[in-house]
């Protein structure tokens, strides 16, 4: 074609073609070694800046939980325990559309509105992107399968197993050991935020609070290889986290459940303690509440109903402050024995009433037929509950001694070991009045207190405590939950933290209980009204296959206004509290307990029958006192171990107390 | 060129030029272009295999792509570029009404027209056949004419430049409109233009960019550019690629981490590391040394392409053959200068390395028609 034209000069037009191909290579080569330069940078000399930049890229530093540790009760029988759960997790990064990735689960799984309005809060204040958010916890095996076969259809979905706190007996121990829930933002900031970094959730109540630190254990780490989308791809370095240690209570699980029935339908507590320990062997607080629900996260519902405020489940009644009511004339007995103000043999003469400058106190006795009780000594006064002769003995005694006495067998003072939210209820004196409400002393509190009304409060736990001191002669041991940490450990001596009550003639501890015994055992007698208060409703046809001894107490919760003629049209919320404290057997005390039933009315009637029940369980077997409970050959035992456990050994335990003590104040959780 | 006499009295050096028709060359296949083209392709399917994660599907894909497309060269280096020549115009006006049947009856996918579903053909981008027919065309169109041009020429040719390009910029494929352009302005380049004209067509083109960058760059394009500059200004988004592909590169150091130890690619922190970003992979597992022999390979292919445009033996073959190499460059230079952060990010695979059938195919038959002018009628022209 070239022949066409002429004019075209071959020679030329090569040499025009070559040159520039020649500029065209030179600038190619050129350019290749601008590339070849940009690379020596970024390899060479750049090299270091890009390698942390890629391991920082991937790898990824994260904590591993320790498992918490389990909670036994001193059978062994587990009461906190770690179980596998499923819970169905979602990353919005992956998932797209939330709504549409909703629905798609929805028409697998249950999926109720509040655990959607729930999931839309988490997924609000979630932090890191790429993280997965919780939708539905504990799914069962059918729903584990329904979203694996479905999988495709759900990117980001995914079903994770972890650990989770479960308490196998519901209920019974909801208030004594607690409950796991998530960690609130005032929890964060005082909390080691190392060794807390990973752990969602931390003991609210009870001993899952107080031990946290035992439970909780040392957290590990892992040094990971991450994607991009935060899955892991290797583990490259690995600490392993020191688990938290087990820890063993002193409750029983029988006795336990064995008080839960006894109590049955009354709103009320019952605290049992081992008289040669101080262990707490049972503390009920009824109703109670299943500590499981926390865990998982409760509904609005089922938290409303737990903030009923009748009923107020939340509420441990075992450490909180009542009017004991006659329960406390025992130990203002032994006072007034022990101080002189009454020997044994003194009587008061008892015509139904008190009259104190003028002005008349009724006994309980005026109000059925307008009589008392005639003469009455001490044991009489006791068994009969006569309040006649305590008034007598306050006007004579003075609020400030029976304080003093009180005040050692545990009264207005919180001496348990691991209980910090146990109230230290109300033992008033002119000094206590002075400073809690800027007012003198008036005569007339003094007789209200001499039978535990007026200003006096105890808890329960209180009580039970001076039955056990009463029970085995003033040794002191401080109440405890915590037996031991671990399986295998020490049982905490919790001896000689306080001094044992010494009185001037030990035989006294002798007459008191006597009288206690004769307030359950003391039949129908020819003279008027010489039998034990609670002999009716406890041993009357029934004899107690053990002695047992007992007082019962019915506090009165407000003065009872005219307008209600009988008993019956009383509202149950201005009926009197019933109580009983109790310890058996006598001659080789194994267990002492408190008994209290909010507005039960009759200590003896209604409190009375709960606790022989408690005690027949704990006591008997095919009707009969256990072998080992029998006098005297635990008895000597029991002598050797208290000259062995003599020599106390503080310090011992100090140093694994946990420090934290910040439980929330019960009025927080009462809210 | 050849002189019997005087290449036997040179004695052993004058053998390999006396010597009679290799087998190859028989065939028309020039065996240094070849030797280059197997081990740059063999290398590329080994970092595919890596950057793949050993996907053994995607990988059979691309081997069964490369065979067909070694078969395609050697056909197309069967061609006499005579032929192609005088075919060169209807093959221009037939990809010209396939950009237009495009616009009409293109398939979208990821919000451009780019492909056509013909009957009885896989699906295909007409930009493609543009691709080899364009800078031909303005070869041809030139080849009557004398050279240097005469500026009448060049501006028809220019029109015949810009035609295709348009039509695929609407699509809109900016990238592949670019490069089809620079294949023809390439001709017209070797062909002679003036200096002074292409440096006032540049000062031009410099001078109205801003205008360009306010009226007509669309803001994912203003995106890029901003980002080449500064891409710690949206480390997550727009700068996530270029971060991440160079600190692949850079953390592989001199020897790299070691073929399937790329840490930045098998974690899925590098997007897009099969196709564009391939050669983060490589030089994160192969280092600087692995990138000097990519780099070695291309520059002796594209010496080879230069030898061959120079040693043509018409204005036709050297032109073609000349656009085609520099083209190449330009392919090679663009991806790399781009990932390793020198240039804005322009979808432009690595040639004959990145995943995808159809790029290694045009590219193939690009070097088959250089081995065709390599070993057609030598002795024809003098």
């Amino acid at each position: 074609m070239a022949e066409k034209i002429t004019l075209q000069d071959h020679q030329l037009e090569r040499q025009i073609v070559l040159s520039r191909i020649l500029v065209g290579g030179t600038i190619a080569f050129l350019l290749i070694l601008v590339l070849l330069a940009r690379l020596f940078y970024l390899q060479v000399n750049q090299f270091d800046y890009y390698t942390t930049k890629s391991d920082s890229n991937r790898i990824r530093i994260q904590p591993i939980v320790p498992t918490r540790g389990l909670i036994y009760d001193r059978n062994g029988i587990l009461l906190a325990e770690n179980v596998p759960s499923f819970t169905l997790s979602l990353v919005k990064e992956q998932a797209g559309d939330i709504d549409q990735a909703l629905e798609t689960i929805r028409s697998l799984i249950n999926l109720t509105d509040d655990e959607v309005d729930k999931f839309r809060t988490r997924l609000k204040t979630r932090g890191v992107p790429y993280s997965a958010v919780p939708v539905r916890y504990d799914l069962n095996e059918e729903e584990i399968a329904r979203i694996a076969v479905n999988q495709f259809r759900l990117p980001g979905v995914s079903v994770d197993a972890e650990l989770v706190r479960h308490y196998p007996q519901g209920d019974a121990f909801a208030h004594v050991v607690g409950y796991l829930g998530s960690i609130t933002e005032d929890e964060i900031k005082i909390l080691d935020p190392v060794n807390y970094n990973g752990t969602h959730q931390i003991g609210k109540m009870g001993m899952e609070n107080f031990y946290e630190s035992i439970l909780h254990g040392q957290v590990g780490y892992e040094t990971v290889e991450k994607n991009s989308f935060g899955r892991i791809m290797k583990v490259l370095e690995r600490t392993d986290p020191v688990p938290g240690q087990d820890i063993v209570l002193n409750l029983d699980s029988a006795l336990q459940q064995a008080a839960i029935e006894a109590l049955g339908d009354y709103r009320g507590s019952v605290v049992a303690l081992d008289p040669e320990s101080g262990g707490i062997l049972a503390m009920v607080s009824k109703p109670a509440f299943d500590p499981n629900l926390f865990v998982r996260g409760i509904s609005r519902k089922q938290y409303a109903e737990l903030n009923d405020p009748v009923r107020t489940p939340l509420f441990n009644r075992s450490v909180a402050k009542y009017a004991p009511g006659s329960t406390v004339k025992p130990f203002i007995g032994l006072a007034a024995l022990n101080e002189g103000f009454r020997t044994t043999e003194d009587t008061v003469y008892d015509p139904g009433y008190y009259t104190l400058d003028k002005h008349r106190h009724y006994d309980w006795t005026w109000w059925s037929n307008k009589s008392g009780h005639g003469t009455v000594d001490l044991q009489r006064a006791i068994y009969q509950s006569c309040n006649v002769y305590f008034w007598d003995l306050a006007a004579d005694m003075g609020i400030d001694r029976i304080h003093d006495f009180l005040f050692r067998f545990g009264f207005g003072r919180n001496v348990s070991f691991d209980l910090p939210s146990a109230s230290t209820g109300t033992l008033p004196s002119r000094e206590w009045k002075r400073a809690a409400l800027g007012e003198p002393w008036y005569p007339g509190e003094t007789l209200n207190s001499f039978v535990g009304q007026g200003y006096t409060e105890a808890t329960p736990l209180q009580l039970a405590t001076a039955a056990m001191l009463m029970s085995n002669k003033g040794k002191w041991y401080r109440p405890a939950v915590l037996k031991q940490i671990g399986v295998e450990g020490t049982p905490i001596d919790q001896r000689g933290f306080l001094p044992d009550i010494e009185i001037k003639n030990p035989e006294h501890w002798d007459f008191i209980a006597r009288a206690m015994e004769m307030v359950v055992n003391r039949g129908y007698g020819t003279e008027y009204r010489t039998y034990g208060t609670a002999f009716p409703y406890i041993a009357d046809g029934n004899p107690v296959k053990y002695r047992m001894a007992g007082k019962s107490g019915t506090a009165q919760v407000v003065a009872i206004p005219d307008e209600y003629d009988r008993a019956d049209e009383v509202p149950e919320k201005y009926r009197e509290h019933a109580w009983f404290i109790s310890f058996a057997p006598i001659d080789n005390p194994k267990i002492a307990l408190a008994v209290f039933v909010e507005h039960g009315e009759g200590g003896s009637a209604v409190a009375g029958p709960i606790a022989r029940q408690i005690l027949d369980a704990y006591l008997l077997e095919d009707g009969e006192l256990k072998p080992e409970y029998r006098y005297p050959q635990i008895s000597e035992e029991l002598h050797e171990e208290g000259e062995a456990h003599d020599e106390p050994v503080p310090g011992d335990f100090a140093d694994v107390l946990p420090v934290r003590q910040n439980e929330l104040p019960l009025a927080a959780i009462n809210q | 060129m050849s002189s019997p006499d005087f290449v036997r009295h040179l004695g052993f050096i004058g053998q390999g030029l006396g010597r009679r028709k290799s087998v190859w060359e028989y065939f028309h296949i020039d065996l240094p272009l070849l030797v280059s083209l197997v081990i740059l392709l063999g290398f590329g399917l080994m970092v595919l295999y890596s950057a793949t994660d050993g996907n053994l599907v995607l990988m059979r894909r691309q081997f069964a792509f490369i065979i067909v497309a070694i078969i395609a060269m050697g056909l197309v280096a069967q061609v006499d570029m005579r032929i192609l020549k005088r075919w060169s115009g209807w093959m221009y006006l037939g990809g010209l009404a396939l950009l237009v049947a495009v616009i009409f009856f293109g398939s979208t996918g990821g919000g451009a027209k780019r492909w056509l579903d013909l009957p009885l053909l896989p699906r295909f981008q007409p930009s493609e056949i543009m691709k080899v027919a364009l800078p031909m065309t303005i070869a041809a169109y030139f080849s009557p004419r004398a050279l240097p041009p005469r500026f009448k020429h060049v501006f028809w040719s220019f029109i015949l430049v810009m035609l295709p390009a348009a039509l695929i910029a609407v699509e809109p494929d900016l990238g592949t409109a670019l490069l089809i352009a620079v294949s023809g302005i390439f001709v017209l380049l070797l062909a002679g233009i003036r200096w002074k004209l292409v440096f006032s067509i540049l000062g031009a083109g410099i001078l109205s960019s801003p205008a360009l960058w306010i009226f007509y760059m669309s803001d994912y394009q203003k995106q890029r550019i901003k980002t080449l500059l500064n891409p710690q200004s949206d480390p997550l988004g727009a700068g996530w690629n270029i971060i991440q592909s160079q600190t692949a590169i850079g953390s592989g150091g001199v020897y790299g981490k070691g073929w399937l130890n790329g840490v930045q690619s098998r974690l899925d922190f590098l997007p897009e590391g099969q196709t564009d970003f391939i050669v983060a992979v490589l030089a994160e597992e192969f280092g600087l040394v692995g990138m000097l022999f990519l780099l070695v390979l291309y520059a002796s292919i594209i010496g080879r392409g230069m030898y061959i445009a120079a040693m043509a033996q018409d204005t036709f073959s050297r032109l073609l053959a000349g656009s085609i190499i520099l083209t190449f460059f330009v392919y090679v230079f663009v991806n790399i200068g781009m990932v390793s952060g020198i240039l804005p990010v322009v979808g432009v695979p690595l040639p004959m390395v990145s995943l995808g059938g159809t790029s290694i195919l045009t590219l193939m038959v690009g070097f088959g028609i250089l081995m065709s002018i390599h070993t057609h009628n030598k002795t024809l022209i003098p």
